[in-house]
């Protein structure tokens, strides 16, 4: 559940025409990018911190054409196997009638695996705590988390990142998955609390 | 770089106002944060108080049956069928905005779709109300479901429209739940990182489920909100059009009409932009929102109205046309006596409604009335009105005269107990968007702020500038150069 205590150096950025060049510095500077934290979707900003596309739309995919075989078969095996019912002389096999469910239970499917598997993903359930580097990041701040190793000189990241045009910059240990918590009362993470 | 989608500077602004991120989180914010106004206690108690009386009179069908209503022999549906189509129809507008418009890159859609989207699945709560407890039997209501049972088991039957609409609905509403509350995450994280007291930040904390912002999140959650839009648009068309199917594929004059499911699709979007009119003439005023949702938003909705009034009024004529031309006496009866002859018992139904649907949205032609408050909000009224009455004429006057004459029932009339059911739906309608306007953000935070650089209004004048500076050299270059 945890994903292992690191060392950020934080910078936030008011304006996304700043962050875009930012990001394209530090990058070819040769720090590692955690991740940017923003208030709306910034497009173009998944690329240019160098993510690949997302998947999400495959596995839409795949739950819609589980929902049409589900509905199709399940109605075919009732109506002509299990309990074939003489409806006015149709034929059992009345597969025009069945198009309207199966539609419906194609995109039933579809929507509810689809933001199941978000939510698996990025992980968002209720109850659920992550660190927040920024309070203001949801708010009108472009929040960059720079991960440091053993070998990074804070000092330097910090003076580049002030170059770069970040407002506020300062360093901070963090968890990086999350834990079981409440936003309303400070929490240690699990296993600090159990000793681990 | 800032600029990532170009808009001309002709168009009107969206967002109105000298607005920066921070502005936009507070505008819409703070209503949350702060002690809800009198007005809000009236309006919502009074909704309470609707709701309870339509519990009441539900409990009252319930306890001694359905003979509680004034349905007859030949009218076995009334008020409570007029009432669900009604508000299934009302329920559509709220997918339409999130999903095509969306598809269609409708930078608008922005404004309203928070709210529009809340009124869907409030109004879609409300119409599932009136098939449930029509069933008489309310507690055998899981007979709809296929679902392995001892009595054979005994499926339900596929084949009928009326199972159909079983699917339709309730994928509808859970689509457009999950569809609103992915949207809200983001905004609710943005409330609980301003919450000051213990409780808010612990609600919100929960409801917004540990959302932070992440880029690799946006990019998942902008993939989820155009594949759902994609799922979202068929299905709002075959929402109504199944509902359409619980009369055309029947063969009573009057229903079995190859029409209906383009009709009833743009009678649906008709009547759901009205009542998101009427409630967001009233929000905006109310939370002083008048800058996000803007003249040019109303006006907007106004056009769709008056596009999709001008539909319903072409299938109308269409209707009736085909009625005399099928050479059917019976179905051409329906259309001339039972209808059209407005001295028949419900002829003035149908005559209220052609003036409501057809006569009354051609006002919107003119741009002065379109932008005109008063005038749409009077309109949204009138059209909702009238919408009622279409569901009403389609059911009442096709039944009240069946092929025995001696079973006509002269005139129905609802008991105050159907009126109180059709009552308390509202009570339960706007008891929801009161909680809603109160405790979620109504418009969507994120995504003004994602339009905010392009359609608002202190950065289109700042680019009116530029681009006024940019062309003014290019022509002083291009001179000097020719010379």
């Amino acid at each position: 559940m945890a994903g292992g205590i690191k060392k950020f150096v934080v910078g936030s950025f008011s304006d996304e025409a700043v962050l875009f060049p930012a990001v394209k510095n530090v990058r070819k500077a040769g720090y590692k990018i955690h991740d940017v934290y923003t208030p709306f979707p910034v497009h173009g900003l998944d690329h240019a911190i160098g993510l690949r596309e997302t998947s999400l739309h495959t596995a839409g995919f795949i739950y819609a054409i589980t929902g049409t075989t589900t509905a199709l078969s399940f109605m075919s095996w009732v109506f002509t196997k299990d309990w074939p019912l003489n409806i006015g002389g149709k034929p059992h096999f009345a597969l025009p009638a069945w198009i309207p469910i199966t539609f419906e239970l194609t995109v039933l499917f579809s929507a509810v695996g689809m933001v199941l598997t978000f939510c698996y993903l990025c992980q968002l359930s209720p109850f659920v705590k992550k660190h927040h580097f920024h309070p203001r990041s949801t708010d009108d701040l472009f929040v960059m988390a720079i991960e440091c190793t053993d070998k990074t000189n804070d000092a330097e990241v910090q003076s580049f990142l002030e170059k770069a045009g970040a407002k506020e910059i300062n360093i901070q240990v963090a968890e990086t998955g999350w834990w079981i918590g409440r936003y309303d009362r400070e929490q240690k993470l699990y296993r600090d609390e159990k000793g681990y | 770089m800032s600029l990532l989608k170009y808009e001309s500077q002709q168009r009107e602004p969206l967002v109105g106002g000298n607005k920066d991120y921070h502005q936009v989180t507070e505008d819409i914010i703070s209503p949350i944060e702060m002690k809800p106004s009198r007005l809000w206690y009236i309006g919502f108690y009074l909704s309470v108080s609707l709701l309870l009386f339509g519990v009441y009179s539900v409990y009252r069908e319930v306890t001694y049956g359905i003979g509680q209503w004034n349905l007859n022999k030949t009218i076995g549906w009334g008020w409570d069928i007029t009432n669900f189509v009604w508000w299934v129809g009302i329920g559509h507008a709220g997918t339409l905005i999130s999903a095509i418009l969306l598809l269609f890159r409708q930078g608008w859609r922005t404004g309203v779709n928070r709210a529009a989207e809340a009124m869907t699945i409030f109004a879609v709560m409300c119409a599932g109300q009136f098939p449930i407890w029509h069933m008489g039997r309310v507690w055998m209501a899981f007979f709809v479901l296929p679902y392995p049972n001892s009595r054979g088991p005994l499926w339900v039957n596929f084949n009928s429209p009326l199972l159909w609409d079983v699917f339709a609905i309730s994928t509808y509403f859970t689509v457009s739940l999950l569809f609103w509350y992915s949207g809200l995450l983001p905004d609710l994280a943005t409330v609980r990182d301003r919450a000051k007291t213990k409780l808010r930040k612990l609600l919100y904390g929960v409801a917004s489920f540990g959302w932070t912002g992440s880029t690799k999140h946006w990019q998942r959650h902008e993939s989820l909100s155009l594949v759902l839009a994609g799922l979202s648009t068929p299905l709002v068309l075959s929402v109504h059009t199944i509902v359409s199917f619980d009369f055309a594929t029947s063969i009573v004059p009057g229903w079995h009409t190859t029409i209906f499911p383009p009709y009833f699709v743009a009678g649906a979007i008709f009547s759901g932009f009205a009542m998101v009119q009427t409630l967001l003439i009233v929000v905006r005023k109310v939370m002083g929102l008048q800058e996000y949702i803007t003249l040019g938003h109303i006006e907007a909705m106004n056009k769709v109205i008056v596009l999709t009034g001008s539909i319903v009024g072409c299938a109308y004529l269409t209707e009736l046309f085909i009625a005399w031309y099928g050479q059917n006496p019976y179905e051409w009866y329906a259309f001339s006596q039972n209808r059209a002859n407005l001295f028949s018992p419900y002829g003035w139904s149908y005559w209220l409604m052609m003036f409501c649907n057809v006569v009354s949205p051609q006002l919107f032609w003119s741009r002065k009335l379109r932008r005109n408050i008063t005038v749409t909000f009077f309109m949204s009224i009138v059209v909702n009105i009238g919408m009622w009455y279409e569901r009403f004429v389609i059911i009442v006057t096709s039944v009240y005269r069946d092929y025995l004459p001696s079973s006509w029932s002269t005139y129905y009339s609802p008991t105050i107990w159907e009126i109180g059911f059709y009552l308390g739906t509202f009570g339960l309608f706007f008891t929801c968007f009161f909680l809603f306007a109160k405790y979620f953000p109504v418009i969507a935070v994120a995504e003004i702020k994602s339009i905010l650089k392009t359609s608002g209004e202190n950065y289109k004048v700042k680019m009116t500038d530029i681009e006024k500076a940019d062309a003014e050299k290019f022509y002083s270059e291009e001179v000097e150069h020719a010379h």
